[in-house]
């Protein structure tokens, strides 16, 4: 198939806040809608399109458009956990492609600092439906689904917690040079604002055998918001329009005999790589959601930037980071890991993707062409979806 | 005794697997059409969509498909009990189930993927419904 170019990003905003208990997260996305929109050259009355998973107070489909007083003809409401934005934006490239939509916003807000939720760490499974009847009793974390899935890697593969601490060093390593992240993490009040080292990452405490504390995502406040428009919009937009040009979507459970060192990504990703008419090889910047470093490790191998099981290796040495060769640079706003992790992380790897083939990112790849934002939302090793959104600068 | 958060009905699905621990009994479902195998249990078979689905009684034997020891879980039933070992065990008849591997002295370092264990059931403080939950073989 040909590469198509139908629709492209030409509006971000990333709200710079990690901590902000004075505003609600509407507020954060309404704040975060309008600067996308300035940063497109676009207005409010633009808008035809709404995206919206569901977050803040009051959201959703209906209640985003009265909040912010515009009258979509395309509404979309998917909500996929922390993935929705790239199952998003796929719906945006197909909607705009069909002629159904010109100018669609996307945007998220979230208070999980503020409201103290658990997400890295702590959680409890409810019980009351078919599903949750069968875990609450167990005891069962948000992070012990991960921890068992790098068990189990470490047990096929031989993969070593070292090497898993890799992907913390490298993501410390960008946020470092972003200034945001630096702030959230004085913020968040971080024990170490600064690089980090393998062995910081096996010396701190292991929260659910075998992660440790600096392998799981932080828990911050924030939000964004990005315009996606059809082409004919965005000849006239104020900056580069960094194009959308191939999506994938998937969803991976639990089953009898099931791979649990497989995730969803392993069947959407090679159906955006096939609609983009690119491999893996050719990619400058790898946003991949980093809830704990093994989701970052299994969705590597799932991508095909290594095979099954060679990610201990491949992630070795320093790879992942901006100013190295050999691989994609990783998460190069600091990811969750060390820049922000208010719950739905989509939002970020799409920004950060535009962000690196505008040229604008703190941790630039020379000359970067192409992109892959990979969310991941639910539970690794439980339920989960996975969304693969494939860009290419202008 | 232990006072683990207990699953809550009205929920159809998984009524019969609990009733069933009052009796010290594992249960999982099979196809009659297609001979699926079906756990956890649900309504309709995940191959065919047939809602003709027996009810079958595990011999309670399998396998610790992989597992994690839980150092820090801010649920107070599960605050105050130490470091705890949850656990995917993959039972002989072909179906995998979340579960906690007990009756170690310490999970660190005696439980084990690819470990052989069984299912044992445990009371609860309160409440009828019997928890099964694994030991070592």
């Amino acid at each position: 198939m040909a590469q198509q170019r139908e629709a492209a990003i030409v509006g971000i905003h990333e709200y710079p806040s990690r901590y902000a208990p004075d505003v609600s997260a509407i507020q954060i996305k309404a704040t975060s809608i309008k600067a996308a929109l300035d940063d497109a050259g676009l207005q409010w009355s633009d808008i035809d399109a709404l995206y919206d998973a569901q977050d803040g107070e009051g959201g959703g489909g209906l209640g985003l458009s009265a909040y912010l007083g515009i009258k979509p003809t395309v509404i979309d409401t998917t909500q996929v956990g922390g993935s929705s934005y790239e199952f998003q934006a796929a719906h945006a490239m197909r909607d705009i492609a069909a002629g159904k939509a010109n100018v669609a916003i996307l945007s998220y807000g979230s208070k999980s600092a503020t409201l103290r939720t658990p997400i890295g760490t702590g959680g409890a499974t409810r019980s009351g439906s078919w599903s949750a009847n069968m875990e609450a009793p167990y005891g069962s974390t948000l992070i012990a689904n991960y921890a068992m899935v790098a068990h189990r890697h470490m047990h096929e593969y031989g993969t070593t917690s070292e090497q898993l601490a890799e992907i913390s060093v490298a993501t410390r390593y960008h946020a470092m040079r972003n200034p945001d992240a630096v702030q959230a993490m004085t913020d968040l009040q971080f024990v170490g604002v600064n690089e980090i080292t393998v062995q910081d990452v096996m010396d701190s405490r292991v929260i659910a055998d075998p992660l440790h504390l600096l392998e799981c995502c932080m828990v911050s406040d924030g939000g964004g918001a990005i315009i996606i428009a059809s082409k004919e919009v965005a000849r006239n937009t104020k900056k580069k329009p960094v194009w959308l040009i191939g999506s994938g979507e998937a969803t991976k459970y639990r089953e009898n005999a099931g791979d649990i060192t497989v995730s969803a990504g392993a069947q959407g990703a090679p159906i955006a790589f096939a609609e983009a008419g690119v491999n893996p090889d050719e990619i400058d910047s790898a946003m991949i959601y980093d809830s704990f470093s093994i989701t970052v490790a299994v969705c590597l191998e799932d991508l095909g930037f290594c095979k099954k099981g060679e990610v201990g290796d491949y992630i070795s040495g320093g790879r992942m980071k901006f100013d190295q060769h050999g691989g994609p640079a990783l998460n190069t706003d600091g990811g969750g890991l060390s820049s922000n992790h208010p719950g739905m992380r989509g939002m970020f790897l799409l920004l950060e993707s535009a962000r690196q083939l505008r040229g604008e990112s703190t941790s630039q790849v020379d000359g970067a062409k192409l992109a892959v934002a990979h969310g991941n939302g639910g539970l690794l090793g439980g339920d989960h979806t996975g969304g693969t959104i494939v860009l290419a600068a202008d | 005794m232990t006072k683990r958060p207990m699953p809550q009905f009205f929920e159809p699905d998984t009524q019969d697997f609990w009733d069933a621990t009052k009796d010290e009994q594992l249960t999982y479902q099979q196809c009659n059409l297609c001979d699926e195998i079906v756990f956890t249990p649900r309504a309709r078979c995940t191959s065919c969509g047939s809602d003709d689905l027996a009810r079958k009684i595990s011999k309670g034997e399998g396998t610790v498909y992989t597992y994690s020891v839980i150092r820090q879980n801010r649920n107070p039933a599960f605050a105050d009990l130490g470091a705890y070992a949850l656990a995917y065990i993959d039972l002989d008849e072909g179906f995998r189930m979340l579960s906690n591997v007990v009756g170690v002295e310490n999970p660190l370092d005696d439980v084990r993927v690819g470990q052989r264990v069984r299912v044992i059931f445990e009371k609860q403080e309160e409440g009828e419904y019997l928890i099964p939950l694994f030991i070592p073989i």
